[in-house]
Formats: structure tokens, C-alpha cells, sequence
């Protein structure tokens, strides 16, 4: 792999699904229209946006979880076509759940959940072998041995989400989707879970996309972040560069909202309170996404939707008037 | 990180969170005892005495009618009265409870032990509690094994209609629906009749033949007819189940379809299975036995409680009892495994208390 191919790129990725609205009546929902992204070896790409913005979706499309509508996936440089590519891709890639609760079966002990992975693709040749994987799994994540035959349910949200991250290291995996993997947790847990996700990053060489909707949380562990609005990719660019010059008005919205650990400063900085609700995706506004609760919107914005492009070095901003506002 | 020199900031430090030392670990885990799902069950099935109850008939039924015939001294199809080379001993035929034919009076009074005909012999002179017994061990096999058809058949065309959804799950259910709209006793009436004959040719000199055509044709009926609902119940498990998160996880390291199916998706529909099953045997001897009492059920000279009920009939003024015993014994049958049923539903499922 050549240092500028990234190890994972997404191109106009689109997830529509069918609701039914009515008997014999069903309307297309966009949950992800359209998005691009790339992602380099090594680094964290935080997602962020509103609940409902398609955040998981993109994940879940993403790992092939769901058949994206179009769109393409490239890992390595190599488009994820097949049913082959895909099952080889699940060897790679790999996706901690955003609620720890429901993603395991209740019904199971932590070691079968841990060692499922192991069991699909078949890693190991002996049972000692698979049990050995299983515990070593478990101390990464900080679970005792003890804890391996005792049933999911059994165990604190907190205990939940380091089974299921120990569940997405067993294939030694080079990406993770962390979909918001910390916000079902109580605060105090948190910020041990993310530290825990920054050390398993260092020691394995891990790429995350690190989906939330708390910035301070995506800040702290994310390289560069992008933003969603209603399905689309609204700006994406460095975690520092996007923080101190937010360009797109929902970003900066967003940001304007994160508390400010200095009082003097947020004394002074102006809260941008967005109007109205978010659109539901059934009926999303023509143009920009934006467009209803923009403070700058003008005619043009309900006309075309604005081109996702770059504006200084890998800082991509999808406005119309970002040069105006700026 | 964000903010060191700001002392009042309530702002968390993210770096200043150790990992938890072992100890420290060791004392936020409460230690429950582990108890699962299944033992929990149990556990309320043994407290409600009706189903233990229950459970105590039909294990004892069963036993008995498994074991009494190696050691009861007449044999079902035995007719007590016919001896190779002798006339027929016509004082066998339709003794009451107790009674003894005329040899075996002889016999007795020369000082010798004959066990008694407990509830007396039937027209042609054989004892008719052995084949009380053994009629209820065939009401009971056909009951049992035609509910593990109507299970897998039920099982597998469910889970595959539930899991794969879409048009597979369409055409499935189609079927499903048509043949929920046949009047089924009409249909097993009819088809245990043509089959009957139809059967009788492929069968003979297979080990088949030892369990008649009729038989056959009894668990082809409930294969093609009864594994609908079974299916309709499965398909609706799944259904739920398979939007879990649990299951987009297994999806997510790469299972296939048959593995989430029999890893995730059966095992947390068995208690609905199991339920539903024992529910299904009473219903599977009840058929049997209007069948038999139609003339459809097993071949002569097997028994069935059903046919017992039936031949009975001809004689119902002076021996009543001989209808009256295999019918208690349906009854005492269907009524405990119904009310086992519902025990294990109650001590599973409370959800599915209707
Ligand atoms: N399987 C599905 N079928 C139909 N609609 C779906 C499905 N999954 C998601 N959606 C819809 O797509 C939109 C995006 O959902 P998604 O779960 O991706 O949002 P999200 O950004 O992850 O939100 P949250 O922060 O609450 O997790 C929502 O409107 C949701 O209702
Ligand atoms: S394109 Fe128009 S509506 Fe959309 S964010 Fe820019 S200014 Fe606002
Ligand atoms: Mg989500």
C-alpha cells in the first residue's frame, strides 16, 4: 500500500430505505445520501451530528451490514464487491455497537460472544488454543477470567461495551466502526472506555470511525472529524482546524453549543441557538439540507444542492455562501 | 487536557482517569449467582403443583405403557380362546372385569395361579386391559412423533421464512395461508383415505409394513397439514428477533444466515418450541383417535385408544366400560399434557400468557 492510498475510502455512498406508509404506499427514506469520505491507516475519523442524521447508517452501510442503495467501498485500494470481498473484508473490519444492552445475546456466556468471531472464521486449531485467544481478548479490555462463563446480562453497561469491544479485537481486525460506543455509559465510564479505545488504538495500530454526537468526546480522541446533516457529509476536516475555524453555519452551530471549559471566554463567545427542528428524512428540503434552519440562507440554497468541496487543504465544506460567510 | 490551570472548571480531565486496579475491579463486580434463563424456569414450572402434577401422570402413563406389556402374561393380539389344532373356546369372548374362561376355571381349581383379565376380554378373546395399554402406547408414539414432524417441518420452513424475509417469506406464507383456509378435518379425512391405498403398495415387505399404511398415512397428514401453524409461530419469533442487535453483530463478523438461525434465533425462540410442542401432542393424539374411530386409524389388530373406542361401540349396551375405559384415558392424556403445556408456557414465556 503507497503512503497516499487510504486504507479505507467511501464515494457517494447512498442508503435509501422503503417505508411503508400506507397499505400499498411506501416512500423512500435518504438516511445517507450521498457521502464521501476517506480514512486514513492508523488515524480516528470522528462522525458527528444530530440523532437521526444517519450516522449509524453510514457505519452499518459501510460494513456491508446493510446493502448500500449505490455508492462504493474501497479498502486498500480495492472496491468490496463480491460476496468473497465481503467476507474477507469481515475479517478486517470489524464494528462496536452503539448499545450495549441489545448487542448481545442475552442468552450467551461472554466467552462464546467473545469467541464467536474466532468460530466463523475458524482462527484457531485447538480448543485450548481458542480458550487461550479468549482470555488474552478479555485482559485487553480489562474483563477478569472469571468473568468468561457468566451469562451477558449479568454484567453493567460499562462491562457490556469492553465484551463488545473485546468481541470486535478477536479477529485482529484493522478498522473499527465505533458507533458512539461511550453514550449509552454513564460519564464516570466514559472517558475509562475512551482511553481504553486510545491505548487499543496505539497497541494494534487500529483505524477507528469514531461515531458520536458529543464533540468534546470526538475531539479528544479523533484525528480529523466530519459532520452530518440529514444524510449528507456537511464539512469534514482537521479535529483542531475544525474547532478553531468552523465553516459551515451548521458546524459552527454545533460547536458554539459544546460548553466551554473557560468561563471568561464563553462569557463572550456567542451561542448560536438553531431555529425550528430538524426535517424528518422523509421529506428533507430541496437544495441544501440546511436550507430551513440556516441563518444565511438565501434563494439560491433551495435550488441546488451546494458541492461538497475543498476549501484549504483537506478541509471539504458543502455551502454555497462559505467564502461569503467567512 | 483541556484545562489545567482553571481549577474551578468542572470540566472532566479525561487524562486523569487510572484504569481500575484489580481490587478495585474485584469489588465493583456484585457476584450473583449465575443463574440462566433455563434454570429460573424450571424452577417456577416445579412450583406450580398442577403442572408437576401433570408431569407426574404423563411420565407414569408413558412408562406404564412402555413397560407393562414385556411383562403382562397376555399378549394384545392373543385370542385367549383359539389353540392351534382345537376348536375355538367360544367362553373366552366378552368376559366381564375378572372373569375366567373355561379353561383357565379348570386351571384354578386343579390349585393353579391365572392372572385375571382385570377389565375382562373383547368379542374375539383378548385381554382387554393389555390392549388398553398398548393402544395408549401407539395414541402416545403417534402423538409424540408426529409433533417432532410437524416441528422440524414447522421449525425450518419458519425460520427460513422469518430470517430471509422478503419474497421467499412471501411465497412461504402464501402457502401457509392456503392451507389454513382448507377445512382440515375434510383434508385428513381425505387424504388418510386415498392415501391408505396408495401407500399399501410401496410399503409391503419394507419394515414400514410392520407399522401399517394407515399409520403412515396418519403422520403424512399431519407432515403436509399440521406444520403450518408450528411455521406461522417460528416465522413470527424470528421476526422479532432477527432485528436485534445482537443478530447485525453476529452479521457483522461474518456469519451466515444457517449459523445466526441456529445460534441466536432458535435458541432464544425454544421456550415458544418447546411450549407449543407439548401442545401440539394432545392435539396429534386427538386426531389419531377420531381417526381410528372413524376406521382411518392404525391397522388391525394394533389398538389405538381411538379404535378400542370404536369397536366398542358395537356392544356399548352390555359393556359399556369398554368405551368408557379408553376414553378416560384420552382424556386423563390430553388433559395433563394440555395442562403441562400451559405450566411450561407460564414458567417460560409469561410474555405469551394470553
Ligand atoms: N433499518 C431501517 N429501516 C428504515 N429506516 C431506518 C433504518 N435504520 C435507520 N433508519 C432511519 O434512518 C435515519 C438515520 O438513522 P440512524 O440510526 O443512522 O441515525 P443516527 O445518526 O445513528 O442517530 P442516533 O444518534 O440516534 O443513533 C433515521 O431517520 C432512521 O429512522
Ligand atoms: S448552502 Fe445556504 S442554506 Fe446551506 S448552509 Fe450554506 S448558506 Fe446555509
Ligand atoms: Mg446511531
Amino acid at each position: 500500500m503507497s503512503e497516499n492510498t487510504p486504507l479505507l475510502e467511501v464515494k457517494d455512498l447512498k442508503q435509501y430505505f422503503t417505508i411503508n406508509t400506507g397499505l400499498l404506499q411506501s416512500k423512500q427514506l435518504k438516511a445517507v445520501d450521498g457521502v464521501s469520505f476517506s480514512i486514513n491507516k492508523g488515524e480516528t475519523l470522528g462522525l458527528v451530528g444530530e440523532s437521526g442524521c444517519g450516522k449509524t447508517t453510514v457505519g452499518r452501510s459501510l460494513l456491508n451490514l446493510y446493502k448500500p442503495t449505490s455508492g462504493q467501498i474501497f479498502y486498500e485500494g480495492k472496491e468490496i464487491k463480491t460476496r468473497n470481498d465481503i467476507k474477507e473484508f469481515r475479517k478486517k473490519a470489524t464494528m462496536v455497537f452503539q448499545d450495549p444492552y441489545s448487542s448481545l445475546n442475552p442468552r450467551m456466556t461472554v466467552s462464546y460472544i467473545i469467541g464467536e468471531p474466532l468460530d466463523v472464521h475458524k482462527l484457531y486449531k485447538t480448543k485450548e488454543e481458542r480458550e487461550a485467544r479468549i482470555l488474552e481478548l478479555m485482559g485487553y479490555v480489562g474483563l477478569n477470567s472469571e468473568h468468561a462463563s457468566r451469562y451477558a446480562h449479568e454484567f453493567s453497561g460499562g462491562q457490556r461495551q469492553r465484551i463488545g469491544i473485546a468481541r470486535a479485537l478477536a479477529v485482529n481486525p484493522d478498522f473499527i466502526v465505533c458507533d458512539e460506543p461511550v453514550s449509552a455509559l454513564d460519564v464516570s465510564i466514559q472517558a475509562q472506555v475512551i482511553n481504553m479505545f486510545e491505548e487499543l488504538q496505539e497497541k494494534f495500530g487500529l483505524t477507528y470511525l469514531f461515531i458520536a454526537h458529543d464533540l468534546l468526546v470526538v475531539r479528544h480522541i479523533s484525528d480529523r472529524i466530519a459532520i452530518m446533516y440529514l444524510g449528507k457529509m456537511v464539512e469534514i476536516a482537521d479535529a483542531e482546524e475544525i474547532y478553531n475555524h468552523p465553516l459551515h453555519p451548521y458546524s459552527k452551530s454545533l460547536l458554539s453549543a459544546v460548553p466551554i471549559p473557560d468561563p471568561k471566554i464563553a462569557r463572550t463567545n456567542k451561542r448560536i441557538v438553531l431555529s425550528g427542528d430538524i426535517p424528518s428524512p422523509l421529506n428533507a428540503p430541496s437544495g441544501c439540507p440546511f436550507r430551513t434552519r440556516c441563518a444565511y440562507a438565501v434563494e439560491r440554497c433551495a435550488e441546488t444542492m451546494p458541492e461538497f468541496k475543498e476549501v484549504s487543504t483537506d478541509h471539504f465544506v458543502a455551502c454555497h455562501r462559505t467564502s461569503e460567510i467567512n | 487536557m483541556f484545562n489545567k490551570e482553571k481549577p474551578f472548571s468542572l470540566q472532566q480531565n479525561l487524562d486523569e482517569f487510572l484504569p481500575a486496579t484489580d481490587e478495585e475491579k474485584e469489588y465493583l463486580v456484585q457476584m450473583r449467582p449465575s443463574t440462566t434463563f433455563f434454570k429460573d424456569g424450571v424452577k417456577r414450572l416445579l412450583k406450580n403443583k398442577i403442572a408437576t402434577l401433570s408431569l407426574f401422570v404423563i411420565v407414569f402413563i408413558t412408562l406404564a405403557s412402555i413397560f407393562l406389556p414385556f411383562f403382562w402374561p397376555y399378549a394384545y393380539e392373543a385370542q385367549l380362546g383359539v389353540t392351534a389344532g382345537k376348536p375355538v373356546d367360544a367362553s373366552y369372548n366378552n368376559l366381564k372385569p375378572f372373569e375366567y374362561g373355561r379353561t383357565e376355571l379348570k386351571a384354578i381349581e386343579a390349585g393353579e395361579k391365572v392372572f385375571p383379565h382385570i377389565f375382562g376380554t373383547d368379542s374375539a378373546g383378548r385381554d382387554y386391559f393389555i390392549r388398553v395399554v398398548y393402544g395408549t402406547r401407539i395414541s402416545l408414539a403417534v402423538g409424540f412423533f408426529a409433533s417432532i414432524i410437524v416441528l422440524i417441518i414447522g421449525m425450518t420452513v419458519g425460520s427460513i421464512s422469518g430470517y430471509f424475509g422478503g419474497k421467499v417469506d412471501l411465497l412461504i406464507m402464501r402457502i401457509v395461508d392456503i392451507i389454513y383456509s382448507l377445512p382440515d378435518m375434510l383434508m385428513v379425512i381425505l387424504l388418510s383415505s386415498v392415501l391408505k391405498d396408495t401407500l399399501r403398495p410401496y410399503i409391503t415387505g419394507t419394515i414400514l409394513a410392520n407399522l401399517g399404511s394407515n399409520m403412515i398415512s396418519l403422520y403424512v397428514v399431519f407432515g403436509l397439514l399440521y406444520w403450518v401453524s408450528m411455521a406461522r409461530l417460528i416465522r413470527g419469533q424470528i421476526l422479532s428477533l432477527r432485528e436485534q442487535e445482537y443478530v447485525l453483530a453476529a452479521r457483522a463478523t461474518g456469519a451466515p444466515g444457517g449459523w445466526i438461525i441456529r445460534k441466536h434465533l432458535l435458541p432464544n425462540s425454544i421456550s415458544v418450541v418447546i411450549i407449543s410442542t407439548a401442545l401440539q401432542i394432545p392435539s396429534a393424539i386427538f386426531t389419531e383417535s377420531y381417526l381410528s374411530f372413524l376406521g382411518l386409524g392404525v391397522d388391525a389388530p394394533m389398538p389405538s385408544l381411538g379404535s378400542l373406542a370404536s369397536d366398542a361401540l358395537n356392544g356399548i349396551s352390555s359393556y359399556s366400560y369398554r368405551l368408557v375405559i379408553p376414553a378416560i384415558v384420552i382424556s386423563l392424556i390430553v388433559l395433563s399434557l394440555n395442562l403441562f403445556g400451559d405450566g411450561l408456557r407460564d414458567a417460560f414465556d409469561p410474555k405469551l400468557n394470553g
